[in-house]
C-alpha cells in the first residue's frame, strides 16, 4: 500500500498556520493549563477564523497553535476524509502552513476531528483535536453559567443522572447516543463533543493526547494520554455502546461504527463504515490477501 | 407534642441583622430551633420574616450576627464560617427548603419521580430501581397517586405540586426544614389537607420545622412556638397558645384580633 501523504507548498502572505504568534502562545498557555487539569474547561480568547462558527473554529485554532512544519495532518468529519468540512480544513492548513496532509490514520501526527474517533487505535505519537460546539455538559440541565461553575467546582454531578432517569422513564433506556458526558480522571464532568457514545470507550486510557477546542464558546479542555475516562450511568442501567445486526457492506467489518445509507428511491439500505480510512485499509488488505 | 426533646438547640442565631441599603430586612434577631419542634414566624408583609428565613437557610448573606448548627455528630458548626462545599452538603442532606411557589422548588422539565429522586442523586444514589421505589413510596406518604410518578409537575394541581415539593425535600430525611408560606396561594380546603399532612409528617419524622407565614390559623394549627415580627424585629415570642391567647405586644394584639371569626 502506497503512502498517501501529500506534500504542499505554503501560500505567501500568511503567518505559519494562519494565526499570529502571540495568539498561538495564548492558546498554548490555555492548552498547558487544560492538560494540567484534565477535563477542566479553560477559557481562551477565541479569534475570528475564516470560516463560520460551528464549522470547527475551535479545533482550527488548537491545530494552528500546535502544528509544526514536520507534522502530518489528517482531518475527518463524521469519520470521512472527503466531506466539505474535512476537505476545506485540510486544504486550509496545506496552504497556510505548507504541511503534509494524509487520509491515513497511521501516518498522521495530528488528527483534527468532528464527530468521530478513528477506528484505528491511536499511538503516543499522535494528537487528536476535537471540534466542540458546546463544551458545557450541564448546558441543557442548568441554565445559569455561574451555577454550572459551582457544580463543577464541587464535583456535584447528580443532575446528569436526573436526565438519565428521565430518559429511562420515557424511552426505557438512557437515550443519549452522542455527546454522552464523561467523568475525566474521576473529577471533571466533560463533554466528549458530539461523538457517538460508541467512541466513548476509546477515550479511556488512550495513548494519544486529546485536545478539545470550542471556538464560539471560547473554551479549551484536554484529556492527557492514559487518563481514566468514565461514561456516567446507573448501576442497574449500565453504559452500553451501539451495536448493529449488519456488517459493513464494503469491508465486512463487524466492529466499527456503521452509517445507514438509503441507496435508491425504493428505500433499499446499506450499512457502511463511518470511518472511510478504516474501511479502505481493510478492503486494500483483503485485495492483497 | 413532644416535650422530652433534648435541651440543646439545633440551630442558634444571635444578633442576626440583614438590611437592604440600610432599610427593611431583619434587625438583631435571636433565635433557637430545637430538634423536633415546629417554630412559626408570623408577621405582616415586609416585616422581615422571609429575610430571616433566607438568612437562617444560608440563602442570603447577613450583615451581622452569628449562626450555629449542631450536626448529627453533635459538632457545633459556625455556619457563616463554614466552607461552601460543607454548606451545600448540609443544605442537601440535613436541611430542606420548601418554597412558597412550588414552581420555584421543582424542576419542571422532568417527571415527578425525577423531582423526588434528584436530591438523592445529588447525594450519590446511582440505582434507578431503588430511586423509583423511594419516589413512589414518598408519593404515597404525601398522599399523591403513585401511578402518576412519570407525569410532569405541570400535570399536577397547585396543592399536589406543593406536596411534591414537600416530598422532594423530605426524601433525604432532613432534620430541619425551612418553609416559606407553604400554604399561601392554595384554596382553603387544599390548605387544610396540606396542613394536616405537614402536622403528621413533622410529628412522625421528628422534624424540626421553621415555618414563615402571615396566617395566624396556620401558626395555631402547626406551631409549638411562635415568633411575631414587626419592622424587622421580633416583638414577641413564646408558646403558641400563650402568645395567641394572651398577646402582650400591641401589634400581636391587633394581629390576633384581626382574624375573621367564622
Amino acid at each position: 500500500m502506497n503512502a498517501r501523504i501529500e506534500e504542499s507548498a505554503m501560500a505567501e502572505g500568511y503567518n505559519f498556520a494562519y494565526l499570529d504568534e502571540q495568539t498561538k502562545r495564548m492558546i498554548r498557555r490555555a492548552l498547558l493549563k487544560a492538560v494540567a487539569v484534565p477535563g477542566h474547561q479553560v477559557p481562551f480568547a477565541s479569534r475570528e477564523m475564516p470560516l463560520p462558527y460551528g464549522w470547527g473554529t475551535g479545533g482550527l485554532q488548537v491545530t494552528s497553535a500546535i502544528i509544526g512544519r514536520s507534522d502530518t495532518l489528517k482531518v475527518i468529519d463524521q469519520g470521512s476524509d472527503e466531506t466539505t468540512n474535512a476537505v476545506n480544513i485540510r486544504r486550509f492548513f496545506a496552504r497556510t502552513a505548507g504541511v503534509a496532509t494524509t487520509t491515513r490514520t497511521v501516518e498522521a501526527s495530528i488528527i483534527q476531528t468532528r464527530h468521530r474517533i478513528p477506528e484505528t487505535p491511536l499511538t503516543e505519537a499522535q494528537i487528536l483535536v476535537y471540534q466542540v460546539p458546546m463544551p458545557e455538559p450541564l448546558f441543557r440541565l442548568e441554565p445559569r453559567v455561574s451555577e454550572s461553575r459551582k457544580l463543577h467546582a464541587l464535583a456535584d454531578y447528580g443532575l446528569i443522572n436526573v436526565k438519565y432517569y428521565e430518559d429511562i422513564v420515557q424511552h426505557g433506556s438512557i437515550a443519549t447516543t452522542y455527546d454522552y458526558p464523561v467523568l475525566v480522571n474521576d473529577r471533571y464532568l466533560t463533554s466528549p463533543s458530539p461523538i457517538p457514545k460508541f467512541d466513548n470507550p476509546k477515550m479511556h486510557m488512550n495513548p494519544a493526547l486529546q485536545l478539545f477546542g470550542a471556538g464560539r464558546e471560547r473554551r479549551i479542555y484536554a484529556i492527557p494520554p492514559y487518563t481514566k475516562v468514565r461514561s456516567l450511568d446507573f448501576e442497574d442501567h449500565p453504559f452500553t455502546i451501539q451495536q448493529w445486526d449488519h456488517e459493513c457492506a464494503l469491508c465486512g467489518s463487524r466492529d466499527s461504527f456503521l452509517d445507514e445509507m438509503i441507496v435508491d428511491d425504493a428505500g433499499a439500505r446499506m450499512f457502511v463504515c463511518s470511518d472511510s480510512d478504516y474501511c479502505q485499509e481493510r478492503r486494500a488488505a483483503q485485495e492483497d490477501a | 407534642m413532644n416535650f422530652s426533646t433534648p435541651a440543646l438547640p439545633l440551630l442558634t442565631g444571635r444578633g442576626l441583622t440583614k438590611r437592604y441599603d440600610g432599610r427593611g430586612g431583619c434587625v438583631d434577631v435571636d433565635i433557637d430551633i430545637y430538634p423536633g419542634e415546629v417554630l412559626c414566624i408570623v408577621g405582616e408583609s415586609g416585616s422581615g420574616k422571609s429575610t430571616l428565613l433566607n438568612a437562617l437557610a444560608l440563602r442570603t448573606p447577613v450583615n451581622d450576627g452569628t449562626l450555629h448548627y449542631r450536626s448529627v455528630e453533635h459538632e457545633l458548626l459556625d455556619l457563616f464560617a463554614l466552607p461552601m462545599p460543607r454548606r451545600r452538603m448540609l443544605a442537601r442532606t440535613d436541611w430542606g427548603f420548601v418554597h412558597q411557589n412550588a414552581r420555584d422548588g421543582l424542576r419542571h422539565g422532568v417527571s415527578a419521580g425525577a423531582n423526588i429522586g434528584e436530591p438523592l442523586m445529588a447525594n450519590g444514589a446511582r440505582h434507578y430501581g431503588r430511586l423509583r421505589e423511594t419516589a413512589s413510596d414518598w408519593m404515597n406518604q404525601v398522599e399523591l397517586d403513585a401511578t402518576r410518578i412519570d407525569e410532569l409537575p405541570s400535570a399536577f394541581s397547585g396543592g399536589m405540586q406543593q406536596r411534591l415539593q414537600i416530598a422532594r425535600n423530605l426524601v433525604t430525611k432532613p432534620r430541619l426544614v425551612f418553609m416559606d408560606e407553604p400554604t399561601a396561594g392554595l384554596d382553603v380546603s387544599v390548605q387544610a389537607r396540606l396542613l394536616d399532612l405537614l402536622r403528621t409528617l413533622t410529628a412522625k419524622l421528628h422534624l424540626a420545622a421553621l415555618i414563615v407565614t402571615h396566617d395566624i390559623g396556620v401558626a395555631r394549627l402547626l406551631a409549638h412556638r411562635l415568633m411575631v415580627m414587626k419592622d424587622g424585629r421580633v416583638v414577641e415570642s413564646g408558646l403558641t397558645d400563650q402568645v395567641l391567647d394572651d398577646p402582650q405586644h400591641p401589634y400581636t394584639q391587633t394581629l390576633v384580633a384581626s382574624v375573621l371569626p367564622v
